[in-house]
């Protein structure tokens, strides 16, 4: 975790303390709510259909039980007893007043924590590999390349009003879990043919209206030339960007109008212009590397026998041991997965006492360290194998013990029409339909990894584009109807899914989602997941066995 | 005439404006100090300096700097417009009038120019503005100074946090 220095307290006392005083003139009337719409659009405050929504920045994912804490209080006294996790590893509260709205930024600045940029057409929060500092097969820690990032762009003077929003993600694992190439920019960290540590950059991904996989823009940046090109990336696009429609506004539309290669050749013409003055000192870049504490891992052989017995004991453990766990880079410890998805329920949404029972197994248990995932799900990234039957007894005391991570009921979902004044239709009561259709477990286990994700209207925030199975909400003439996508991932693999045929009524969405099911299965040849089998055989018997009906 | 506020040693001052803005490129142009639009002044700016006037250039939004390079060391305003608060090209266009091409004279922020920028603005190398809002010169200087660092380095010299912390 990256430990802030007086500076960077400094700096989120000073913005509780504008945003107080930005408050108060609206509550006290001298400025209409139109006036204060691009102050509070700065500080992740919207106004939604019942509320205000207040977006808590979580930057890469990362928190200790102090701040989970934190967020379980302000959910109690401001909130009503719960948050909901984003893709954008966001947390946000849905129900807040207006006047208490300073107050909750003091009590997250307490925690070093802050809203800063959760909204508005500046650089958002940065997000990074879960599994950083704990998967084997990262070549270095993304964390301290979010937190440069995050500081080099926090009240960016020349880039706080981009033509709109802008996302930058960093993956330096060989796998994805990050979405990469969905972001406006996504950084891929590599080595190159000398060992040294380059970035290769993707310029112009982005979900929304019209879906993109980013191309590459440059194949092999130093990463000591990291800021300098950052800087030259946002300079063309905050000159250059569209502004007139907000749909074609985001740089994906820049880079596909212009062209790749010709986007490329002006950034790094003006990269050239700029030159090594718009870089990060070394010292700097050392400097917070060293602020993130180390973990202390104990010397442990790979094989724990109290692991190994509760597995043989306790069915449902071993049952979350096959699906929730992932390998840990030290042996002895396990990247433990905690799935917001039980049946049911609302996908990301945790209540103040499961975030206070996450705390206090992470800081038992945890290494005092807590991720959360663009797939609204929390990871628990440094545990003991020998700790494991004790942690999900935990977790199942608080209703987390959830074990169908990655399965096809981890879904992800926007808050939808329940809560969001964007949305067509609810998002929700889809998941909870879904995720009641495929209840078993056993059965969800032999249909194995499946990402299904639902998006409340085309601005895309439950990344429907590149799920396996994407649904998306769409108004026909006041009712709700759901298009089903297959065939996208956001993983290493990222492509944009196919429209399977006409939009579906919300009653018709699990059905036709089981349908999709019966047809992997019988197609499938071993190994294959839903995906690798969809992409051998294609839309048509997918197709065919969902609007058999209508033919 | 809209209030002009400009930005002296570290806070924010009414000023004179001693300049007639002429917007529309078909009106006359009165005697004296003027800003005009680029179109205007590559038609007419070289007879106007060489009558000893000072002449100002307002570019919009989309319009870039790079164009006016040559002629900077003679022109004494350039004023940035902002169409909407949000539009904001201009903070690129005022960093490089600072930072690349090197310019000396007044950056007018023009347009839907409001308090809250006031930073960003000052930041990026303005010095000048025509606050759309009524602000006051004691707002901007209060809205400027509410942050004690900053995290990058920009147009205006202050040394980012990263060089408070190595100093330290």
């Amino acid at each position: 975790m990256y430990q802030y220095d007086a500076i960077d307290a400094e700096m989120l006392a000073d913005r509780v303390a504008e945003f107080r005083e930005q408050a108060a003139r609206r509550l006290a009337g001298d400025i209409t709510e139109d006036q204060f719409k691009p102050i509070r659009l700065m500080n992740g405050l919207y106004l939604q259909l019942h509320a205000y929504m207040l977006r808590i920045a979580i930057p890469y994912g990362s928190l200790n039980p102090t701040q989970m804490r934190k967020l379980a209080e302000i959910g109690r006294v401001y909130d009503k007893g719960y948050g909901h996790l984003t893709t954008r590893t966001n947390l946000q509260f849905h129900w807040i007043k207006l006047r208490d709205a300073a107050d909750i930024l003091e009590h997250l600045a307490s925690v070093d924590m802050h809203a800063i940029q959760t909204s508005g057409n500046c650089i958002r929060n940065v997000t990074a590999d879960p599994y950083a500092g704990a998967t084997a097969d990262e070549l270095d820690d993304p964390r301290v390349w979010s937190e440069a990032i995050r500081q080099w762009s926090t009240f960016h003077p020349e880039f706080s009003f981009l033509p709109r929003k802008f996302k930058i993600a960093v993956n330096a694992s060989l796998a994805d879990r990050v979405a990469t190439r969905t972001h406006d920019i996504g950084l891929y960290l590599r080595r190159d043919e000398n060992g040294a540590l380059a970035f290769e950059v993707y310029v112009g991904g982005g979900l929304g209206r019209t879906p993109y996989i980013g191309p590459l823009i440059k194949r092999r940046l130093p990463v000591a030339r990291l800021f300098s090109y950052l800087q030259a990336v946002l300079r063309v696009y905050n000159r250059h960007g569209k502004r007139d429609n907000p749909n074609k506004a985001r740089i994906k539309i820049l880079v596909a109008t212009l062209g790749a290669e010709e986007f490329a050749r002006q950034v790094e013409d003006e990269w050239e212009k700029i030159g090594p003055a718009g870089d990060l000192p070394d010292t700097e870049l050392a400097r917070i590397r060293g602020a993130f504490t180390p973990v202390a891992f104990a010397s442990l052989p790979p094989r724990s026998e109290a692991f190994e017995a509760a597995k043989a004991r306790d069915p449902s453990f071993a049952r979350f041991a096959r699906n929730n766990l992932r390998p840990h880079k030290r042996p002895g410890y396990s990247i433990v997965e905690v799935a917001l998805k039980t049946i049911g329920e609302t996908p990301g949404d945790i209540t103040s006492e499961q975030m206070e029972a996450v705390a206090d197994i992470a800081e038992t248990w945890g290494a005092n360290d807590i991720r959360v995932t663009h797939e609204q799900n929390l990871v628990l990234p440094h545990v003991k194998l020998d700790d494991l039957p004790a942690v999900h007894k935990a977790l199942a005391k608080a209703g987390l013990a959830s074990a169908n991570s990655n399965l096809i009921s981890d879904i992800i979902a926007c808050p939808g029409l329940d809560y969001c004044a964007l949305a067509n239709a609810r998002a929700i009561n889809i998941a909870q339909d879904i995720a009641q259709t495929f209840a078993d477990p056993d059965r969800a286990e032999r249909i194995g990894e499946l990402k299904i994700k639902i998006s409340g209207c085309i601005n895309a925030c439950g990344h429907h584009h590149v799920a396996h199975v994407g649904i998306l909400g769409v108004d026909k003439k006041g009712e709700e109807f759901y298009q089903l996508t297959l065939g996208g991932s956001a993983a290493e693999d990222a492509e944009v899914g196919k429209i399977l045929g006409p939009a579906l009524p919300g009653p018709k969405v699990a059905p036709a989602i089981d349908q999709l099911v019966e047809v992997y299965l019988r197609e499938r040849n071993d190994g294959e997941r839903f995906l690798d089998t969809y992409r051998r055989v294609g839309l048509a018997p997918f197709k065919e066995a969902v609007y058999a009906d209508a033919h | 005439m809209p209030t002009l506020i400009s930005w002296v040693d570290g806070r924010a001052e009414l000023a004179e404006d001693p300049y007639t803005t002429v917007i529309d490129d078909e009106a006359d142009i009165p005697p004296g100090d003027v800003i005009i639009s680029l179109a205007r002044f590559q038609l007419e700016g070289e007879r106007l300096l060489g009558e000893g006037r000072k002449v100002g250039v307002r570019l919009a939004a989309d319009q870039a700097v790079e164009d006016l390079a040559y002629d900077l060391p003679r022109i004494a305003v350039v004023a940035l417009e902002f169409p909407a608060y949000r539009r904001g090209q201009a903070y690129s266009s005022a960093t490089l009038l600072r930072e690349r091409l090197g310019f000396k004279g007044q950056v007018r922020a023009v347009g839907d120019v409001l308090r809250e920028q006031a930073r960003f603005m000052v930041r990026c190398g303005f010095d000048a503005f025509e606050p759309a809002d009524g602000s006051t010169p004691e707002q901007w200087t209060h809205v400027v100074g509410r942050f004690r660092h900053v995290y990058q380095t920009a147009a205006d010299q202050v040394r980012p946090a990263y060089e408070e912390r190595s100093a330290s």
